[in-house]
């Protein structure tokens, strides 16, 4: 088994909040599912689509990231799957894809030191 | 709500559950000063607790541990809301209820003691009303509950009520308690309608969600749901307004609820499957006779007779052997009364019971011994446990007085 971190990216921050609470149920639903077949590491949480950005040995901050919206990582999960193509299946189901929205699907590296 | 609180938080912080509660009819009284009470209050509080309940979980989330099976999905941001808004739906509180009582009736609780949570925690009622339904004090109550609630914070879950075996061993305990408070409200001592009606429709209620679960609809269940109702039908009559007590030969039968006695009735026959015949089997056949029968003279006597030889090969009591002698006066005449009466074993055990003297009493008002009949009602008036009985008796003794 191995890991793989699940970001999220283009989440509907316009919802109303009956459309929000839907959508929510079906993240719920899927993060179940996860979980029952023991995929699920750690669910992660979703995050504000901004914050501070703070770059380089001056540590300057700005505000951001002032990315397009659909660009922006909305959230996180910690996935554990046999291999690169079992965890690509597994974001296939997630909710984010209905509304247009895209999964990135990345290993955890492991470092050799 | 403190049922489904503390599904979230966990049995070990059921003082938690109890604070988000508590804190909830705070802002309730606060906000609705200000700006009345809303149009669904119940639907406000609950969602002050649920709002309340993401606090809690939102700050506390490193110092506490919830509910085990819960926790993964409480402390994501990405499920917590929609957790909690789950725990919040009506099935779901239905779910949570049912799981309180069970885990009420913990082993190590004596029945009283698991009655007395049930009223607490699952029908609301304040130290001093479940003082006042047991007609105890309220220190009494004030040092039994909370001992009661360290057991049930001690054990290490809720009760699982998905779990077959566990649930049929533990439903037996759940039946008995919710008989027991039943009979609070039809047989104790509280003089106030409003109280004995109150604690017989709550025990009415939970004994209904017993219904609806797939292992809880037992025969059995049915049995005591029919009890429940057949009997309660009769409360109007047997306790009037003014708190007064009538025994079941002189009550008003126009005041029975009619609607009641058909649907204890309907449960009845839906008790009568599977082999097993329980207490509640035998005791609801008893009060379907009664709750048929148009008059005193046109029950059928015989079938209550024997229906007690049965109740006795499941739960020989005095109490029941005493009701036995009863129903035989009643078809067999005064003197075979007061001949069964004098044949009960362990009667020592009922000489402190005043409805005894009193059934001396009767038998021997109606064999025209009226000076008999006078001893044993001041027997039973000194025996008597609330100021409703008192009365009671001191009302036959007067009519015995006009009858000489």
């Amino acid at each position: 088994m191995s890991n793989f971190a699940f970001l999220y990216r283009g989440r509907d921050s316009n919802a109303s909040p009956e459309q929000m609470q839907k959508t929510m149920e079906k993240w719920r639903a899927w993060f179940k599912q996860l979980g029952d077949q023991g995929h699920l590491k750690d669910i992660g949480h979703p995050l504000e689509t901004s914050g501070k950005v703070v770059r380089g040995k001056q540590k300057s901050v700005t505000d951001g990231p002032f990315a397009e919206a659909k660009d922006v990582v909305g959230g996180f999960t910690l996935i554990e799957a046999r291999d690169l193509g079992q965890a690509t299946e597994l974001s296939k189901g997630c909710p984010i894809l209905e509304v247009g929205g895209s999964v990135e699907v990345r290993p955890i590296q492991v470092l050799n030191m | 709500m403190v049922a489904v609180l503390t599904r979230i938080f966990g049995v070990h912080n059921l003082a938690l559950a109890e604070d988000v509660v508590q804190d909830a009819f705070c802002r309730a009284l606060e906000v609705w000063s200000f700006r009345g009470v809303p149009e669904n209050p119940s639907a406000w509080l609950m969602a002050a607790a649920k709002n309340r309940a993401l606090d809690v979980l939102r700050r506390e989330k490193t110092a506490r541990t919830y509910e085990p099976e819960l926790s993964r999905w409480l402390e994501s941001e990405w499920t917590l809301a929609s957790e909690v808004e789950e725990l919040f739906s009506d099935n779901a509180i239905k779910d949570d209820q049912l799981r309180m009582m069970f885990s009420c009736c913990h082993p190590q609780l004596p029945e009283e003691a698991q009655v007395m949570l049930m009223l607490h925690i699952l029908c609301g009622f304040g130290i001093d009303e479940v003082a006042s339904a047991f007609v105890t004090t309220y220190t009494a109550v004030e040092k039994r509950i909370p001992r009661a609630k360290k057991v049930l914070a001690g054990s290490k879950r809720l009760f699982d009520t998905q779990t077959a075996t566990e649930f049929s061993v533990r439903l037996p305990a759940v039946q008995r308690a919710l008989y027991l408070l039943f009979n609070e409200g039809y047989h104790g001592a509280s003089a106030e309608f409003a109280v004995r009606a109150e604690l017989c429709d709550e025990a009415m209620r939970l004994t209904r969600l017993l219904l609806e679960h797939s292992l809880g609809s037992k025969p059995s269940s049915y049995a005591l749901s029919a009890l429940m109702c057949l009997n309660r039908a009769r409360l109007p009559a047997r306790v009037d307004a003014s708190g007064k007590l009538h025994s079941l030969l002189d009550q008003d039968r126009s005041r029975w609820d009619q609607k009641l006695i058909g649907e204890g009735l309907q449960l009845l026959e839906l008790s009568a499957q599977g082999e097993a015949l329980t207490e509640y089997h035998v005791e609801a056949g008893i009060a379907a006779v009664h709750a048929t029968a148009p008059s005193v003279q046109a029950t059928n006597w015989q079938e209550i007779v024997s229906l007690y030889d049965t109740l006795m090969t499941i739960r020989p009591t005095p109490i029941v052997a005493l009701n036995r002698a009863i129903a035989v006066g009643q078809r067999d005449g005064a003197d075979c009364g007061l001949r069964e009466l004098g044949t009960i074993p362990d009667s020592d055990r009922l000489a402190k019971y005043p409805f005894y003297h009193a059934a001396l009493a009767e038998f021997e008002l109606q064999s025209g011994q009226v000076g008999n009949a006078i001893g044993h009602f001041e027997v039973a008036l000194k025996l008597a446990r609330s100021p409703m009985e008192r009365q009671f008796f001191q009302d036959r003794i007067v009519s015995c007085q006009h009858a000489c």
